[in-house]
């Protein structure tokens, strides 16, 4: 039967703490000074001034969040800038209670995507919920209801994606 | 693109070959590189001396741990003076090196090419996973502190969300995996587990929880292809590669559906074109499908076609999808159960088909006869597919 | 079988700041030039694309998730190669030759200016157990390379200026910021970054992006009545880790040289090509380049002292400046090249312009401490 004795000498994570096997170790440190380039520079700022901002490309129609200089179905240059307004409709949505490094939460993180109504159909952006239950969510009631931008005092913000704390579900208009 | 009916230079699978796959293998990126391609070699009956090109992929350098990866580790592959080089499409890099394998003999400038795809996670400490912390955009995601399986998460949930589909349909996928995985003798996690075990295992990010996703893993897989005149001196029955795919999205993954794979449709579509196939659910015969999570592997299923959308859970639930079914997915044990060392997985499963197709896959053999069989991979932030079809 | 021809190419200017520009736009102002000047409408109708990057130059894992959309290349074939450029256009070569492709696209860039610890990156590059602990400039492994190559090669600290008095004087048609008109007294008083190696023998780094457009034989003709073709390409390595090879040669580019030789037809390379752009990240590269593309005439000292690689000689070298004058553009080096290369072949390459060149060689190394070649034949 293939494949026929695969080589290979597996080893325990014990093994290595005991200092059973030998190693050497190295760490990286790496600063990169990024340009945010136009469009995502205005973006930030938008963001700081408390609003979220689109790119409008005539080719398509589409309203991209977040802006870019190039329309990627067209590849033409994008248009318009549009403030697409800070409510969305939850496209799905996430319970986590780890960490990006894999270590656990204190308290549970709700995570979502929403699509901002102020742009194309489906333009969704990542970011947090608040104020809703996880049980709202891991039975997927949450889904499809419409939630509304909290934002940090105007003093607070920084221009980051920050400086939305979260987004919070509103009544249906 | 053109559709070629003359297939000018057809290119075939002589000889497969891997390593073990666990959380931690002693041998180092290299040695593990080496140890695949003996074996590859060995199989096809050939030396490196007979080797012209060497193709080799491996998923992000910060696992390994060295800067320009390829360079430093071309001696593991045998590429001493050869033309080498190194192709990246994040985790469809296993199948990708495959396909790209493919083009350097269909192109006609090599005859014989030897394929490598290695990884080796457990070099990162603590935990390989903050990684993949730098895959996504630095300043619209990142600043949320965003974890791996987040997206994974999201998708799974979108997709439950559509379909109305239950946690328990597309744990049977995890179940079915790893039992299969029992019989394959470089599996890092064969067991037999059930629904409520999965159920119950620690949630990460709901809906995902432990048991539904593969490990980290260390491994190295090797393939020896050729071309159709060297292929019929080594052996009575190469295995032919007939159709290749790939296709890649948009990096705005928040902007996409996130309940149907629309990159691996076109990708299917290219290999499917290429294979000169019409109707995939009846003409390919069994299928490894990129399973890092569970609910990947329906999700897969519907995107290449093998089942209308919502329809895979139950086509699952109804055992089409075992070894004895009419559409095998996963003969192998998947990434779930034979492990995920990123870049070697994808290329186990090209593995695993040039097996089954030649009928060597012993106890993990599929009970229909076949003749097509189909890999897949996927990467990226959920944005790559690349497929690749092979025929006896 | 068909032949593959380069139908278009496009590039921003080489410089050593580009922080208006975020990559993203560098790439989309490289690739609109380029399917421009092909003449192509990219969304119909490219088959593929290809970058070729390393994710620790641009600071973000997995990067070929970055590039498909300022490319044109959303939901089509899209790749990275961990190469050169050149790297990227040998693989487009054989894509095309396959017979399924048509128009494939290549990409690359450098953003060097944005990494603040360039020379950790380097340092990363390197074997982790046998390297790193001892070494801490990579510019020392150049150094140990120089000493050997002048020691094998007869190679004099004059035959270096000249070579790179050359490269200089012939960057300043490119408008380059590094080029300076540099006379013996300015290099002799140079500093040694790591003895030999001095600061004038190395080329800066500088940002910039290139995409370039190549196509199957057929679609050339429907585009162009000037294809550059591609005669033969050729690519090796020397194996990983430099350290255990700094005692041989740079075998490899001769056998990435005779690779493409072999497939242009090509029996003896001094005189049936007309110019070369070739290696010079590091002065003393390009005279190791040349003599092991049998580029030499022989006697390597000769042809420099002759003048027989300058721009009045009787075979160019490195006609648009090279690194040293340009600066050295990371993975985008090859693609540079290209360019030169290319506007030659058009006649497009102004003061620079030699006499009617019909055929050409470019070949490039890979960054410290990387030991992998590329070579590219074209003709008119």
């Amino acid at each position: 039967m293939k494949p026929e004795n695969p080589p290979g000498t597996p080893y325990k994570r014990s093994e290595f703490e005991d200092g059973k096997i030998l190693y050497t170790e190295d760490s990286l440190e790496l600063w990169y000074r990024w340009s945010l380039g136009k469009y995502l520079g205005r973006y930030l700022e938008g963001l700081k001034e408390g609003k979220i901002l689109g790119r409008y490309c005539r080719g398509c129609g589409r309203i991209y969040v977040p802006p870019r200089e190039v329309c990627q179905y067209c590849f033409r240059e994008t248009d318009e800038w549009v403030e697409v307004g800070d409510t969305g409709i939850v496209n799905t949505a996430v319970v986590s209670y780890i960490q990006a490094d894999r270590s656990r939460m204190d308290k549970p993180l709700i995570i979502a995507v929403i699509e901002l109504e102020g742009a194309t159909e489906g333009m969704g952006i990542l970011h947090k919920l608040g104020e809703v239950d996880p049980e709202d969510v891991i039975n997927r009631k949450i889904f499809g209801k419409r939630v509304k931008a909290v934002w940090k005092p105007p003093e607070e913000r920084t221009g980051s994606v920050n400086d939305i704390l979260y987004f919070k579900p509103v009544e249906e208009v | 693109m053109r559709m070629n009916i003359h297939f000018k230079n057809r290119v075939a699978c002589v000889g497969a070959g891997m390593t073990l796959f666990r959380r931690r293998l002693f041998e180092t990126s290299d040695e593990l590189m080496w140890l695949a391609a003996r074996k590859a070699l060995d199989e096809a009956g050939l030396t490196i001396r007979d080797i012209d090109c060497v193709v080799y992929g491996t998923a992000p350098d910060n696992f390994d741990g060295i800067h320009m990866q390829s360079e430093a580790l071309a001696d593991g592959g045998g590429a001493l003076n050869k033309p080498y080089t190194r192709v990246y499409v994040g985790g469809g890099t296993g199948v990708f090196s495959a396909i790209a394998g493919w083009w350097h003999v269909a192109s006609g400038l090599c005859r014989r090419v030897l394929v490598i795809a290695e990884e080796k996670m457990s070099h990162v400490q603590p935990h390989p996973q903050y990684v993949f912390h730098h895959i996504f955009d630095p300043v619209t995601e990142k600043p949320l502190g965003v974890n791996l399986i987040w997206i994974f998460a999201l998708e799974m949930h979108r997709y439950m969300y559509k379909y109305n589909i239950k946690k328990e349909d597309i744990a049977l996928v995890s179940v079915k995996n790893k039992r299969n995985a029992l019989d394959h003798p470089a599996a890092q996690l064969g067991m037999k587990i059930t629904v409520d075990d999965v159920l119950n295992s620690e949630v990460l990010v709901w809906p995902v929880q432990r048991l539904d996703i593969s490990p980290i893993s260390d491994g190295a897989v090797a393939l020896v292809f050729t071309d159709e005149e060297n292929a019929k001196q080594l052996t009575d029955e190469p295995i032919w590669i007939d159709g290749v795919g790939w296709s890649l999205d948009t990096m705005y993954w928040t902007n996409r559906d996130l309940a149907f794979p629309t990159y691996l449709y076109y990708a299917g579509k290219m290999a499917y074109k290429m294979a000169g196939i019409h109707n995939p659910k009846k003409e390919i015969d069994f299928a490894e499908v990129y399973d890092p999570f569970d609910y990947k592997e329906l999700h897969h299923m519907e995107g290449l076609q093998l089942a209308r959308k919502g329809e895979a859970p139950i086509l699952t639930r109804e055992g089409v999808t075992e070894r004895d079914g009419d559409l095998p997915i996963n003969p192998s044990g998947g990434l779930l159960g034979v492990g995920n060392p990123i870049a070697a997985a994808g290329l186990m499963k090209v593995a695993e088909v040039y097996w089954q197709l030649k009928g060597e896959a012993g106890r993990r053999q599929v009970k229909k006869d076949v003749v097509t069989g189909l890999a897949q991979a996927w990467g990226d932030l959920m944005q790559v597919g690349t497929v690749i079809i092979m025929r006896r | 079988m068909s032949r593959v021809a380069l139908v278009g190419i496009g590039s921003t200017q080489y410089r050593p700041e580009t922080s208006e520009k975020n990559f993203k736009e560098l790439m989309y102002e490289a690739a609109s030039r380029a399917y421009i000047d092909a003449g192509i409408e990219p969304r119909k109708d490219l088959d593929c694309v290809i970058t070729a990057s390393e994710d620790l130059w641009e600071g973000l894992a997995i990067f070929d998730e970055y590039v498909p959309d300022q490319l044109g290349g959303v939901l089509k074939p899209v790749f990275t190669v961990g190469g050169d450029g050149l790297h990227g256009i040998i693989h487009a070569y054989m894509l095309i030759k396959t017979g399924y492709f048509d128009l494939v696209a290549v990409e690359a860039h450098s953003k060097a200016s944005e990494i603040e610890t360039l020379q950790k990156i380097y340092h990363f590059a390197m074997d982790p157990l046998y390297i790193r602990p001892v070494v801490d400039n990579p510019y020392a492994l150049a150094a140990l390379e120089m000493m050997n190559i002048m020691r094998l090669l007869d190679i004099t600290f004059d035959m270096l200026d000249m070579t790179i008095m050359k490269n200089h004087l012939n960057a300043l048609e490119w408008g380059s910021p590094y080029a300076r008109i540099y006379d013996y007294d300015n290099l002799e008083s140079s500093e040694y970054v790591a003895q030999p190696l001095r600061e004038v023998d190395i080329a800066p780094h500088v940002d910039g992006a290139t995409v370039a457009v190549l196509a199957s034989e057929e679609k050339a003709k429907e585009l162009t009545d000037e294809p550059i073709w591609i005669e033969g390409v050729g690519w090796a390595t020397q194996g990983g880790r430099i350290e255990r090879n700094l005692h041989n040669f740079p075998v490899s580019l001769n056998t990435a040289g005779n690779m493409a030789y072999d497939m242009a037809g090509i029996e003896n390379p001094m005189a049936e090509l007309d110019f070369a752009e070739v290696d010079d990240r590091f002065s003393f590269r390009e005279l190791a380049s040349l003599a092991m593309l049998r580029l030499d005439g022989g006697d390597l000292m000769e042809m420099v002292v002759n003048g027989v690689y300058t721009l009045d000689g009787d075979f160019p070298v490195n006609t648009g400046g090279g690194f040293l004058g340009n600066g050295y553009p990371l993975e985008a080096g090859g693609m540079m090249k290209l360019l030169h290369a290319v506007k030659q072949l058009r006649g497009e390459a102004g003061f620079n312009q030699l006499d009617n060149p019909e055929k050409a060689l470019v070949a490039v190394r890979r960054e410290v401490p990387s030991n992998s070649y590329a070579v590219v034949i074209l003709a008119r």
